[in-house]
């Protein structure tokens, strides 16, 4: 069943559906990776909460002409414009008084969100039958979306995808170096104003699927995956937009197999595993490679002492150390060297003093720097250099015993 | 409007200033809240020259350029590039932004970096070709960062990360460069590149303006110096302009007389 849901075998609407909610997912991850990199991600969580006073609004005005309050697009015009005001209100409070943007945030948000609940109260009482659905904003439902909804969905999915890709290159430099792109003649204000339009479409467009309250999920989740990933701009777009499409498009099969299950926090959550599984696994930036990364670097540190203090014959106390000696070859479990051990240590000492050298030496300046006490002089210097260099120190340095 | 109140300041026009001056600024005053940074500034910078801004901290030298660019709104004032206007002749500068200035996390690459220089070249659009590839190798070959090309940026130390940024700015092809603290906080080999680029630059005929802290150096590297402290204070030819006298002034006294004597300077 999940399956036939997942490979769009479940019917037309509820392949629409799927569709529909994959771009957007893929729209949310790519314009939220521009957020984060602007450092903006929680106007987004601003924007969203204040669309809900639209979406009433929007419903009582389409009663009070006759039509069907529940239209899609007009409760879409409705949420764009209420949060559009939303976000105006965010810029000119931290603008023009002196409230820093994370409390701006707060006050607008909460009192959007507010006056939103007060009207969908009042809605419910005006009418109860016809209201249904609208709280379905709040956590989004995909369950008896209607064709034309997804249809909605899937189109302005796509058509704010193919606006960030216009716009991703001032995007970034703005992001990267504000002052930089201003000097280019990149209009910053204007330019930060175009990012959370596309913000606030996405979340307009998500309002029926994900729901106001975790649209922000989709926006912030993806890219903070995928930067988990790549330390390039690019790559980190449209890793985003795989995560995102991705969650958003198991999220909608699960829940077409099982309709009481809200949309949105399930996309929320397939979202959330991806986020763990790249904290853990990612190469380079995960924890674990973090971990393994320290481990390798306290062995070799732990060895190279070693080895220094077999050369000069001092005891060792560690050990770690110890045990790491034996374990290669090189010492007894004693502490004693083995043959081989002797022959390393020489040489590590050697090493040592060819490095004192190199440091010395203005000639090797740019062979100094790579200077950390632990690499090898070979991955540094060519066979002649070293050659020139143990010239300099004179005969084979013996080990003291 | 500025060149009104240029001279009801009693700042009197000075002599005609050619009309394709690289950078003149004229009656510039920047404040940020009610305290005036830069007060009523002109600054005329020399076709082919180097120029030194001079200051102590918090006199306005990285202003004035931000406003000249248009970075930071000025109150009042203007500055013309070549004679036109800055949005007609933005092109011809390339800027070169203090380093604290972004944040070196950043998910970007060196030569990712030096690439946003094409930035006017590759438009919206365009896909990056080898060519411009080749363009910015060219560019980190000149400040010796070509082994670095694809390096994740926070793994540079400071110097590197502000040849980057030179790198970035040789990549538009300028006419002006304009430096805000391109020495600040580099080793001394990074000193030493950065400043045999600029002054390959001014052999090409470009013109180099940049804001500088170590006074000691002035009289090696620049041609020209321009003194300021929220106003104009001198502007001349280091022979001319960068003296004891115009020192103190700019300084207040905040200058030790052993270090200006140390100074070499001519006599006021």
């Amino acid at each position: 069943m999940l399956w036939n849901a997942l490979t769009l075998q479940l019917g037309y609407n509820a392949t629409l559906v799927t569709i529909g909610a994959t771009l957007l997912g893929i729209a949310a991850g790519v314009t939220g990776t521009f957020l984060y990199l602007r450092k903006r991600a929680l106007v987004s969580d601003a924007i969203s909460h204040a669309t809900l006073p639209g979406v009433g609004i929007a419903f009582m005005l389409m009663v009070l002409l006759g039509g069907d309050g529940r239209a899609l697009p007009g409760l879409l015009i409705g949420a764009a414009v209420s949060s559009w005001i939303g976000l105006l209100c965010v810029s000119w409070l931290t603008g023009r008084t002196r409230l820093s943007e994370d409390a701006a945030i707060g006050a607008v948000l909460s009192v959007f969100f507010g006056f939103g609940i007060v009207l969908l109260t009042v809605i419910q009482t005006m009418g109860a039958g016809r209201a249904a659905g609208l709280e379905s904003f709040l956590l989004g439902a995909t369950a008896g979306m209607l064709f034309n909804d997804a249809l909605v969905i899937a189109l302005g999915g796509a058509l704010t995808l193919v606006a960030v890709l216009i716009l991703r290159r001032p995007m970034a430099l703005l992001a990267f170096d504000p002052e930089y792109a201003a000097a280019r003649g990149i209009n910053v204000g204007r330019m930060d104003l175009a990012i959370m339009a596309l913000a606030l479409a996405v979340t307009v467009i998500g309002l029926k699927i994900v729901g106001l309250i975790l649209i922000v999920a989709m926006l912030i989740i993806p890219p903070v995956t995928a930067r988990f990933w790549t330390d390039r701009t690019d790559h980190m777009v449209m890793i985003s937009g795989l995560c995102g499409g991705l969650a958003a498009w198991a999220g909608a099969a699960i829940s077409a197999v099982a309709p009481a299950m809200p949309t949105g926090p399930i996309i929320v959550l397939v979202s959330f595993g991806l986020f763990v599984a790249s904290l853990f696994l990612a190469p380079n930036r995960g924890v674990l490679a973090a971990y393994l990364r320290h481990v390798r670097f306290q062995r070799r540190v732990h060895m190279r002492q070693g080895l220094l203090a077999l050369a000069q014959g001092q005891p060792i106390y560690e050990a770690y150390t110890v045990r790491l000696l034996n374990r290669a070859g090189l010492a007894q479990a004693d502490g004693v060297p083995t043959e081989a051990g002797r022959a390393r240590a020489a040489k590590a000492l050697r090493d040592e003093k060819r490095w004192e050298l190199v440091r010395a030496d203005q000639a090797f300046e740019s062979a100094a720097a790579l200077y950390d006490g632990l690499r090898d002089i070979e991955t540094v210097l060519t066979g002649d250099q070293i050659a020139e260099i143990d010239q300099r120190i004179g005969g084979p340095q013996g080990v003291a015993s | 409007m500025s060149l009104e109140l240029a001279a009801n300041m009693g700042a009197a026009p000075k002599a005609e200033i050619p009309s394709d001056s690289p950078l003149a600024i004229r009656g510039m005053t920047v404040s940020y809240g009610q305290k005036p940074v830069v007060f009523s500034v002109d600054m005329t910078v020399a076709e082919g020259s180097m120029t030194a801004i001079i200051g102590p901290n918090g006199a306005g030298k990285s202003t004035l350029l931000k406003a000249a660019l248009g970075i930071v709104q000025p109150l009042a004032g203007q500055a013309l590039v070549y004679g036109k206007s800055l949005k007609a002749a933005r092109h011809r500068i390339a800027y070169v932004p203090q380093r604290a200035s972004v944040d070196w996390d950043f998910p970007t690459r060196v030569i990712d970096v030096v690439l946003m220089g094409l930035y006017r070249e590759l438009g919206l659009l365009r896909r990056i070709r080898p060519h411009h590839i080749e363009k910015a190798r060219a560019c980190l070959e000149r400040v010796g960062m070509t082994d670095f090309a694809d390096r994740q940026i926070g793994q540079l130390s400071g110097g590197q990360q502000q040849r980057v940024f030179l790198a970035r700015a040789l990549a538009q092809e300028a006419d002006l460069y304009l430096l805000d603290e391109p020495f600040a906080g580099v080793d001394a080999a990074t000193e030493k590149a950065i400043i045999d680029v600029l002054k390959s630059l001014r052999s090409e005929g470009k013109t180099v303006v940049a804001v500088h802290h170590d006074l000691t150096t002035v009289r090696s590297y620049f041609d020209r110096v321009f003194l300021i402290n929220t106003r104009k204070m001198a502007e001349g030819t280091v022979d001319d302009a960068f003296t004891s006298d115009n020192l103190n002034q700019t300084y207040g006294g905040r200058l030790a007389t052993g270090q200006i004597d140390q100074l070499e300077l001519t006599a006021g």
